[in-house]
């Protein structure tokens, strides 16, 4: 039996009943919602499960939605089966005051880059991680570029006119 | 149908005698085995015509900059047949292309590594200005972190413009006083910059 995201999906609720929600499917890729408290367990689960296998983090980072209250800030794993091909993505949401998440080092050391980077574009505060400090971006810049408050254009110009922008 | 090269029929000579480039001799009294001018002009003509640049190149202006070094620009016309990779061995500092903020520290590093007398040549929008990188990661224009004595326009810059920027550079060598560098002014131009 090949491995299908409705097989998947029912070993998660199975596990973890009414910790996992908003299953969806866009494109094929299976998506799902965890509780911040979860997101290492169900990490956890999905590595060390003999038919899940989803031994490889494709990707971590993180979103802000600024107008969703107490959820602000998402943070998204992308996992790979390597051996069945099969993908999967899940998400745990904080509220943007508090952003604490627990860190997936222990788990994958290919977090450990990724973690810092999101921390460094947008806050989250990832805990436990070993090193968790800017990695892209100067040690010295005191706030989180991605986040939705900051606008794009650097706000120390001052030789910029707006009218010759046609913005006046 | 364009004809191969080998079928040429009307081969150019060679005019090796009348085409070399030689510097303008500066103003000074000379007669038959011997020639008298200050020192300051002998030394700004030897400064003018043997730049040697450092590029420091990041991005898309430092592909116009291979341009310009290659055969049909040509830069060692200009006396700078000598790219050094060193910043300890050259005169020019060739900045092309977009500074990020955390690479400001490596230029201004670089920049201080140079021996006096140093020149900087900032080429391009982005190193200029920092260019359509109006943005949180971007050094808005080199100038923030060191001086710099002449400004290339344009995104990138064709080499004729590069090229133009290095020779108002010569003009700028060939014209120094010796005792440029040493002056209040230039010392306090620098500490603007927090240099010594």
């Amino acid at each position: 039996m090949s491995l299908t995201n409705e097989y998947i999906q029912q070993r998660l609720q199975e596990k973890f009943g009414e910790q996992v929600s908003g299953f969806e499917e866009p494109y094929g890729l299976l998506s799902f919602e965890t509780t911040k408290a979860n997101n290492i367990k169900v990490l956890q689960f999905l590595f060390d499960d003999e038919v899940l296998r989803f031994q490889f983090l494709t990707d971590l980072c993180a979103v802000h939605y600024p107008d969703d209250k107490g959820r602000e800030l998402a943070v998204v794993y992308h996992l790979h089966n390597l051996v069945d091909n099969i993908r999967i993505r899940f998400k745990v949401f904080a509220p943007v005051e508090q952003p604490d998440v627990y860190t997936a080092t222990s788990l994958y050391s290919a977090a450990n880059w990724m973690e810092r980077e999101t921390y460094d574009f947008y806050g989250v505060n990832f805990v436990g991680h070993p090193n968790l400090k800017r990695i892209l971006n100067v040690d010295e810049m005191d706030y989180f570029p991605l986040r939705k408050e900051f606008p794009l254009e650097d706000q120390t110009r001052i030789d910029k006119d707006d009218e010759m922008f046609g913005r006046g | 149908m364009p004809r191969p090269v080998r079928f040429n029929v009307t081969p150019k000579q060679v005019d090796i005698h009348n085409n070399i480039a030689i510097a303008e001799m500066p103003e000074g009294s000379g007669g038959e085995g011997y020639f008298a001018t200050s020192l300051e002009k002998v030394v700004a003509l030897g400064r003018k015509n043997s730049l040697w640049p450092l590029p420091f190149a990041t991005s898309c202006c430092g592909i116009e900059f291979m341009a310009t070094m290659a055969s049909t620009y040509d830069l060692s016309r200009f006396g700078s047949e000598r790219l050094g990779f060193t910043p300890r061995q050259c005169d020019l500092l060739m900045v092309m292309g977009t500074i990020s903020k955390k690479m400001g520290p490596v230029l201004r590093q670089v920049y201080l590594q140079m021996a006096e007398p140093r020149w900087v040549l900032s080429v391009g929008a982005c190193a200029s200005s920092g260019g359509i990188f109006d943005t949180y990661s971007v050094l808005q224009g080199i100038d923030q972190i060191i001086p710099v004595d002449v400004y290339v326009p344009g995104c990138p810059p064709r080499p004729e413009a590069i090229l133009d920027g290095f020779m108002r550079i010569q003009e700028l060598t060939g014209n120094e006083s010796l005792r440029r560098r040493n002056s209040e002014h230039y010392k306090a131009l620098l500490g603007s910059y927090g240099i010594q």
